[in-house]
């Protein structure tokens, strides 16, 4: 790589300079200031929420404290809780499909590009348009509801998206109890494969781990509740709408994921396994389906984060300010700007964000890894 | 590769792959069944129990009020996206130029921390990103969207590109340093030639992504800078809608992304892989 000494690095840094300092600015000192703002009590004075420049008091992480524990913001618990239902839905929804689909589409049926392209035309529009039309199909006395009278059936009566039903409630309290006891579990698997694959000492680390996280779980968990008043928190069925037009939206997106792995995969592994006697249905099961396991999981990483972010969907189906299904990308716009909470709202952003970083940052680090080993 | 072409399974196992893939075309297509059929309707003849019949009369007026209606935010739109699309798309050229052929100490780094942009949530950067287009002037011009989707598309096209420049030959360059070329001159000489693919890849998808976007659009424009998506949400979001116009208006919103993505499908589909960080 010769040609490397006769220009010097200088340039190069020179030329990438004016998109790192934009970066610089826009991503991470825009982070910087939202974490600061969210440790403030910006906007809680309404004199001094909309001045040019506000005099600020700093309040440390209270208003993290109001969002987890406070009174009046149940609302953010709520959205919280959707999110999460959402996201296991919106996930099993699009990989599900997804994968249906380009297993369909890779057996090669004629006009497969047409079909291909069917599946995936969705994905080019704006959840905007998507979330116009399927509120339209969603209506309660038409729409979806009224397509089983086209076969002679009576007509569906879920109330999509005007559902006031919450189900499978539980106690904001008792959580940090459920999830100490999640994590007990989760390190107890961790402890138990890494013993038999011989890694005594991580083993050993994760047992202890677990087993304290249990105990504490078992011993301490009802006092370790965090608000003094009971509160109940479920998935509300006017979600499962969203859900269906989120998956109609992103399932050929997954689709298309699912079919650049299948490519991959060689006529003469396909055959070798057809010789050995595998049908077709255990060609999937036995052969294919483990090898696509990493795409799996790339695409639950892209999905999740998309969900956690579904922003514009929500607003055009069930407009900005529903509480019935608010999800903590609506509350952050609408407390920040129709509330003029800005403290609040930038607390809301900066969990968004330390929610998304949880999924992106690890799973950037082994992409860009690989990357680097080829 | 041509093996592959060789339809699989047994006469039976076809019809029951026609009839699912059948069945997923009808789930696809239903909505845009319900938008066109509803647009076509006069208002008066929109009706929930009769919402998936066929109009009876053939009427074309909401599209024209649409049209109408939406004229002046499609401008906005087409400004914004291709403004937008065209500046961040040069600079991720060079970006992926100097990530590809020109590393320096650091530079991997670099382009990792570059990367984590386009995965943020943009709540966590809204409210001071808002202050800053208000302070330097742009708040409710088309201009400060320019910039903020210009930045924050700089992420994924410096990816494309980067994944791109770097199945060039380094023969290539070598062969242009040997004869005297420097940095640009290489860049003017071997490397942006070579980039019409990559550039198609990169504008295409900028273009969908942001002529889709909602979020910066509805917290930075006004009235009279606002794109399309902004105002098909505030069309369709009033109370008391009459569903023909919000119809005809989403056909139109979705039109020329819709017809980017019939033109250049392969494309598209190679915008989105890289999507996916692996290209």
């Amino acid at each position: 790589m010769s040609w490397r000494k006769q220009g010097s690095q200088v340039t190069s840094v020179l030329v990438v300079l004016p998109s790192i300092l934009l970066i610089g600015i826009f991503v991470y000192a825009f982070i910087g200031r939202t974490i600061l703002s969210s440790l403030t009590d910006w906007g809680r004075d309404p004199s001094q929420a909309l001045a040019v420049s506000p005099i600020l008091r700093f309040v440390g992480l209270d208003n993290y404290h109001q969002l987890f524990t406070g009174l009046i913001d149940g609302r953010f618990r709520q959205d919280l809780v959707s999110t999460v239902f959402f996201t296991a839905f919106f996930l099993a929804g699009c990989l599900g499909l997804g994968l249906l689909l380009a297993i369909l589409v890779d057996q090669k049926p004629r006009g497969e590009a047409v079909w291909r392209a069917v599946f995936l035309f969705p994905f080019a529009l704006s959840f905007v348009v998507t979330g116009t039309i399927w509120r339209w199909l969603l209506q309660p006395s038409g729409g979806l509801n009224r397509l089983p009278t086209v076969v002679g059936l009576p007509p569906g009566t879920f109330e999509w998206l005007t559902s006031r039903t919450q189900v499978w409630r539980f106690g904001w309290s008792a959580l940090p109890m459920a999830l100490l006891g999640l994590l007990g579990l989760a390190l107890s698997a961790v402890a138990i494969r890494a013993w038999r694959s011989g890694r005594r000492s991580r083993g050993l680390l994760a047992a202890a781990g677990g087993l304290l996280a249990i105990s504490v779980a078992a011993l301490g968990g009802r006092s370790l509740a965090p608000l003094p008043f009971p509160e109940t928190h479920g998935f509300n069925l006017a979600f499962v709408g969203i859900v269906v037009a989120a998956v109609w939206q992103m399932a050929g997106y997954t689709m298309a994921l699912y079919l650049a792995g299948l490519s991959g995969i060689s006529e003469e592994l396909r055959e070798a396994a057809t010789v050995e006697g595998a049908s077709g249905f255990q060609l999937y099961t036995r052969v294919i389906l483990p090898l696509m396991a990493p795409i799996t999981l790339s695409a639950m990483i892209i999905l999740g984060h998309i969900s956690l972010k579904i922003f514009d969907l929500v607003f055009a189906m069930a407009g900005p300010d529903n509480a019935y299904t608010d999800v903590p990308a609506l509350l952050m716009y609408i407390t920040t700007f129709r509330g003029n909470q800005f403290s609040k709202g930038a607390a809301i952003g900066t969990i968004l964000l330390v929610l998304v970083a949880l999924i992106v940052v690890p799973y950037l680090r082994t992409q860009l890894r690989r990357e680097g080993d080829r | 590769v041509t093996a592959r072409r060789v339809a699989r399974g047994s006469a039976a196992g076809r019809w029951v792959l026609y009839g699912a893939l059948l069945l997923a075309v009808a789930f696809f297509v239903m909505p845009v069944y319900m938008m066109v059929v509803t647009a076509l309707k006069e208002p008066m003849a929109i009706d929930l129990a009769t919402a998936w019949d066929p109009p009876r009369v053939w009427n074309w007026s909401s599209f024209l009020e649409a049209w109408t209606a939406f004229l002046p935010k499609l401008k906005n739109s087409f400004v914004l996206t291709i403004s937008a699309a065209a500046a961040s798309a040069m600079l991720g050229s060079l970006n992926g130029y100097v990530f590809a052929k020109w590393p320096f100490p650091g530079s991997r780094v670099v382009f990792a921390f570059i990367l984590f942009g386009m995965f943020i949530p943009y709540q966590s950067i809204l409210i001071p990103l808002f202050g800053f287009i208000r302070s330097i002037g742009l708040y409710g011009s088309i201009w400060g969207l320019v910039v903020v989707h210009t930045v924050y598309g700089l992420p994924i096209t410096t990816l494309i590109f980067r994944n791109y420049y770097v199945d060039i030959p380094d023969s290539l360059i070598e062969a242009a340093a040997l004869d005297g070329a420097g940095f640009f001159a290489i860049y003017r000489r071997v490397v942006f030639p070579l980039s019409l693919p990559a550039f198609v890849v990169v504008i295409i998808w900028q273009f969908t992504q942001i002529w889709n976007e909602f979020l910066f659009a509805v917290t930075l424009s006004n009235p009279d800078s606002q794109p399309i998506t902004v105002a098909l949400a505030q069309l369709a979001g009033g109370e008391a809608v009459r569903w023909n116009l919000p119809m005809a208006g989403a056909l139109l919103a979705a039109l020329p992304t819709l017809l980017v993505y019939i033109l250049f499908g392969r494309y598209f589909v190679r915008g989105l892989l890289a999507g996916s960080v692996k290209g």
